[in-house]
């Protein structure tokens, strides 16, 4: 401890050495190997969005290429207006707040039984974890064909042994389908998150709580809850950024059908088969405008934990 | 970020020990154990019937005690007439790896000039590397498309290549970022005072010491490049058709092929899951994008 405590103090002043005012030559050194990645990171990601924006803002179907003509906002009050669209709109909404907080709760759950000390727990981890190492068409698959098949699949199955009914489960509730499929695969995700936020207590401070009396309800609630609050609100923004998008268990449990096209989805039938190129732009525009939402509240709880690693250096 | 934040970690969590000993404990444990077995159960079941000859995978009361045979892999493979699905696993190998390197040989400087060396700013480029995570992958797909197609690269498995590691570039920076900021200054002064350049330092100095990390990075972009599938879906056909697009192939019912769907998904699965084990403990911190140790 005693020689971790002492590089920190060596460290900073190496820094500020370099930061002593240099030639020009000096700084473009110093930029140099950060370029590569930075040119190959615009070009391939903020090019392309830029000429989405650009196709938004024309009437333009692939199918009939000598018609294309400028429409201002018109496919934006298309898709707006658009029922369809408006409905993939709620779906996305749905799909991803009905996940991302079923497999936070989960998840927490969980990771309060693994943070305590058991027979084989890093066994339970293991296999925990394992479902978010599944492809994710395969595990959509498994979801679709293995576990929901009305007649022979492993659910009715084993609602045959206790006597239970025999639903047939996407064409009833296939929403709730997809979602249960992708809760399996977050929950893993959040667990790992909040596990690593539960290690991270100050174990001093919650031994002091129990030696004063508190409960472990207390503790919980008065401790951990708020140390674990903004690896919540972490798993909650990245569980949202990837559960937005979600394409893989879309398109494979119900191909967009029985109400459940998500806005990826239909921006890739709006394009691919329907191959309305100017619709299919304003979509993914609101898709991104969605996106930067979330991203600016990811962003900033992103950027406090990291501030908090770069000052207690 | 630097040596502190990181050496500091491991002692206070080893030095007071949580775990309450109370009499419930051993009734938690269990409930875990049953939560795991929940969870993996899917897994196991697609395990074994993979192994169940199709009438027996097809069953209600399912047949957990049928005879194991090998037919559903055979199947998969090919021998019942159906399309190969080698040439889509080494497309999708040939994409994940060379994607991966890829992403190295960008992230490995750019995380020396965003820790060791920093460049001014160096919080925001760090940032502006995250935010293109952010950006969902319907925002370019469209003119990406129109792009292959009038350029002839539609169906190319390298198109692919570029593809995945612009989406991978952002995890691997911001987690190399963090690892390379572990690597002592005064190491790579004392190269430097020797004479040796920066791609020296870079292979010679820094890769060694951070090794551990770099593998956990490799790892964790091989597993996305590996999971792809919108992407491929749209941009690849015959040729270039990845993993993920053969397994879209059972999307649809074909009769009795249980035994061959899961096969299929737990062939495609492995690599995944092997590379998933391989980097558990740095998992959770190439998911958060760093954020989470």
């Amino acid at each position: 401890m005693t020689a971790t405590t002492t590089a920190p103090v060596a460290a900073p002043s190496v820094h500020t050495q370099k930061r002593q005012p240099s030639g020009r030559m000096r700084a473009w050194a110093t930029r140099a190997p950060l370029l590569p990645a930075l040119i190959f990171m615009i070009a391939v990601t903020q090019l392309p969005f830029v000429a989405t924006l650009v196709i938004s803002f024309f009437d333009w179907n692939s199918l009939y290429p000598d018609a294309r003509s400028f429409t201002g906002f018109g496919n934006y009050t298309e898709v707006l207006t658009d029922a369809a669209l408006r409905k993939s709109v709620w779906t996305t909404i749905l799909l991803t707040v009905g996940v991302v907080l079923t497999s936070l709760v989960l998840g927490l759950g969980l990771a309060l039984l693994l943070d305590r000390k058991f027979r084989g727990r890093g066994l339970v981890r293991t296999l925990l974890i394992a479902p978010f190492l599944v492809v994710p068409v395969a595990a959509a698959l498994l979801w679709k064909h293995v576990l929901y098949n009305p007649e022979y699949g492993l659910l009715n199955g084993l609602l045959h042994y206790v006597g239970g009914p025999q639903p047939d489960w996407i064409s009833n509730t296939p929403l709730l389908a997809i979602e249960a499929s992708l809760v399996w695969q977050w929950t893993p995700f959040m667990m790992l998150i909040l596990l690593a936020g539960l290690q991270s207590r100050d174990h001093q401070q919650i031994e002091a709580a129990r030696v004063d009396g508190a409960s472990g309800w207390q503790i919980f609630r008065y401790l951990t809850l708020p140390h674990l609050r903004r690896y919540l609100e972490l798993g909650a923004l990245l569980g949202s950024i990837y559960i937005v998008q979600n394409f893989d268990a879309v398109f494979t449990i119900t191909s967009g059908g029985l109400g459940t096209a998500n806005l990826p989805y239909t921006v890739y039938q709006t394009f691919y088969q329907a191959h309305e190129n100017g619709l299919a732009s304003a979509a993914g525009v609101l898709v991104v405008i969605g996106s930067i939402i979330i991203a600016t509240f990811a962003l900033r709880v992103v950027s406090s934990l990291f501030r908090e690693e770069v000052g207690r250096a | 970020m630097s040596a502190t934040a990181v050496q500091a970690r491991p002692s206070s969590t080893t030095s007071a020990d949580p775990t309450p000993r109370r009499p419930k404990g051993r009734g938690l444990g269990l409930v875990a154990w049953l939560a795991g077995i929940v969870f993996f159960l899917p897994i196991a079941w697609m395990a074994l019937t993979s192994f169940h000859s199709e009438s027996d995978a097809a069953t209600n009361p399912p047949s957990f005690a049928a005879p194991l045979t090998l037919d559903g892999y055979r199947e998969f493979f090919g021998a019942g007439g159906g399309a190969s699905p080698w040439p889509s696993l080494i497309n999708s190998t040939v994409a994940s790896l060379a994607s991966t390197l890829l992403v190295l040989i960008l992230a490995l400087p750019a995380a020396y000039a965003l820790s060791i060396r920093p460049v001014k700013k160096w919080t925001d480029v760090l940032f502006f590397f995250l935010s293109t995570k952010m950006l969902p992958v319907v925002a370019g797909l469209l003119p990406i498309y129109l792009f292959a197609k009038n350029t002839g690269m539609l169906d190319n498995i390298w198109l692919l290549v570029i593809l995945y590691t612009s989406m991978n570039l952002p995890i691997a920076v911001w987690m190399m970022q963090s690892f390379l900021s572990e690597v002592p200054v005064a190491i790579i002064e004392a190269a430097q005072i020797d004479g040796a350049k920066l791609p020296t330092i870079l292979t010679r100095v820094v890769a060694p010491i951070a090794l551990p990390g770099i593998a956990a990075t490799s790892l964790i972009c091989f597993i996305f490049s590996w999971n792809e599938l919108l992407f491929a879906r749209v941009l690849t056909g015959v040729v270039a058709e990845t993993a993920p697009v053969f397994l879209t192939g059972f999307i649809t019912s074909q009769g009795l092929f249980l035994a061959k769907v899961c096969a299929a998904s737990l062939v495609v699965s492995l690599p995944v899951l092997a590379a998933g084990f391989a980097a558990q403990d740095k998992l959770v911190q190439g998911l958060s994008l760093g954020a989470v140790k």
